[in-house]
């Protein structure tokens, strides 16, 4: 079970590495963010499976730290998107 | 070669590759979501070297509070023009120099480590039954080398009077400029209403859980910044001017309460920061409870910035 | 019942771990920045889902399962609503081309 947990593990890091192909490759900021927030959900599966496999379930904490801190990174990512496409860059206009 | 080990390798090439990426991206912010892949990577291996104290902070700072710092500079620098010059010859090695003497005397280290490694962890382990508390990194943290942590706390203040120094004196004193939403969304409004209560839960169990397990004051306020930082973004409260009497004075609380907490060890206990024997959970957690909201209040300023207007938009 | 519990991990996971694999190739070969959040959206509900449905016989007492289904809720409300804010987003992009 330890070591099937384990490959599990590994299948998704492998997963996370391919995600991290997509952010070098995606054609847009957008779809690189997007490539950011799959990492995230893979790192936060890792996190799963390893506590599992560890029984040491603080590591549970640090997937739901993860899983919140990645909502708040795409907020930060959204919010200057957002503010590109309203205002487009215009050195003009800074007050 | 057990599955595990092969595991390990495989981890360590992806963490070289993505910090290699980092270094390689063109634009600035492909570097900036590496970095932050980065940090979660680093939490990992972290949870692996059994740090998961260290891990819950990688992951909150690397990953969520610096990562938003380095966007937000990201989009500054697209809208601002750069002076457009390229370093100079004698700039690059120079750094080039720095870097390789720096390298070079982390691995001699790394290399040539003693046979047993000197630590204090024995140590640690022995007398924690004496710190009332459970968890190794907390009775570091709070009575074995309280004074560091209260040093550390100052210190962070500091950093904060540092960026707000960058302000041009006609708006000191006045409003963080903090990028908000562009314009106001519905759906970020309902996330802002969502979220934070279960974020506040979660910091306060942070930090809660910090006494007997991985976890503790600097973790719980770094939620507790995340969760304010997006109720502002979202536009639903105002950023606070910072000479607003009620923001200094949730910046200092958690310090001046540890810094009197230390001086009534002299009087009750007989050295700075010594806890009577009964009352040292009860001290220890009224200081961490403070110092976590300060620590939310001054990471949020932190990634606010500094001042740029004076008045609310 | 431990063999029953242990095969049921072992069939939640792999699946889990399949949705993982469908949704990050979705990332890599779908066309549109609305697809490929479509597929990312699989991963979060799915493949962590039947992960965390896999690992719950396996945790650690009634509130270790507690937190593994709180982590996975947890993921799914925000990453609907941030792949929400994204498309907003992209079509609003899409509009001004």
């Amino acid at each position: 079970m330890a070591n099937f947990l384990f490959g599990a593990a590994g299948f998704v890091l492998a997963m996370v590495a391919l995600g991290l192909f997509c952010v070098l490759r995606g054609p847009s900021d957008t779809d690189r963010m997007l490539s950011a927030q799959l990492i995230g959900s893979g790192g936060v599966a890792v996190l799963l499976l390893v506590a599992t496999v560890t029984e040491n379930a603080s590591i549970v904490d640090v997937a739901l730290m993860l899983a919140l801190l990645a909502v708040f990174a795409a907020v930060a990512f959204l919010r200057d998107a957002s503010s590109a496409q309203i205002k487009p860059p215009n050195v003009a206009d800074r007050a | 070669m057990t599955p595990p080990f092969i595991l390990e390798i495989a981890f360590v090439i992806l963490i070289l590759a993505i910090a290699v990426g980092t270094l390689v991206a063109r634009a600035a912010f492909t570097a900036v979501l590496l970095f932050m892949i980065y940090g979660l990577l680093i939490a990992i291996a972290w949870i692996r070297l059994s740090a998961v104290d260290v891990a819950l902070t990688e992951a909150a700072i690397g990953g969520g509070l610096t990562g938003m710092l380095l966007l937000g500079a990201v989009a500054r620098l697209r809208e601002s023009e750069g002076s457009g010059e390229e370093p100079g010859l004698p700039t690059l090695l120079a750094a080039g120099t720095f870097c390789v003497l720096v390298s070079a005397a982390l691995g001699t280290l790394v290399l040539s480590r003693p046979e047993v490694a000197p630590s204090l962890a024995p140590a640690v382990m022995d007398n924690l039954a004496q710190s009332a508390l459970g968890n190794p990194v907390a009775a570091v943290l709070f009575v074995f080398r309280a004074f560091d942590t209260l040093l550390e706390k100052v210190v962070l203040l500091l950093a904060l009077i540092g960026v707000w120094s960058l302000a041009p004196d006609r708006v000191w004193g006045g409003v963080p400029g903090l990028r908000l939403y562009a314009e106001p969304s519905s759906i970020l409004v309902f996330l802002a209403q969502l979220l934070p209560p279960i974020g506040i839960m979660i910091g306060i169990y942070m930090f809660w859980t910090g006494a007997s397990y991985p976890g503790g004051a600097f973790q719980g306020g770094t939620v507790l910044a995340a969760m304010w930082l997006l109720v502002m973004i979202a536009r639903l409260q105002p950023v606070p001017a910072i000479s607003l009497r009620c923001v200094r004075l949730l910046l200092v609380v958690g310090p001046v309460i540890f810094v009197a907490i230390g001086l009534l060890g002299f009087v009750f206990a007989g050295a700075f920061l010594a806890y009577p024997p009964d009352y040292a959970k009860p001290l220890i957690v009224i200081a961490e409870a403070t110092l976590t909201l300060s620590i939310g209040v001054t990471l949020g300023l932190l990634v606010a910035g500094p001042p740029d207007r004076m008045q609310q938009p | 019942m431990t063999l029953t519990l242990n095969i049921f991990t072992i069939v939640a996971v792999s699946a889990g771990s399949f949705f993982f694999m469908a949704g990050t190739i979705g990332l890599l070969r779908f066309p549109d920045t609305m697809t490929r959040l479509h597929a990312l959206t699989k991963v979060d509900n799915l493949g962590l889902g039947l992960i965390v449905f896999g690992l719950l016989p396996q945790a650690e007492g009634l509130l270790g399962a507690l937190k593994l289904l709180c982590v996975w809720i947890f993921v799914q409300l925000s990453g609907a609503i941030v792949s929400q804010l994204v498309a907003q987003l992209a079509r609003r992009d899409g509009e001004q081309r």
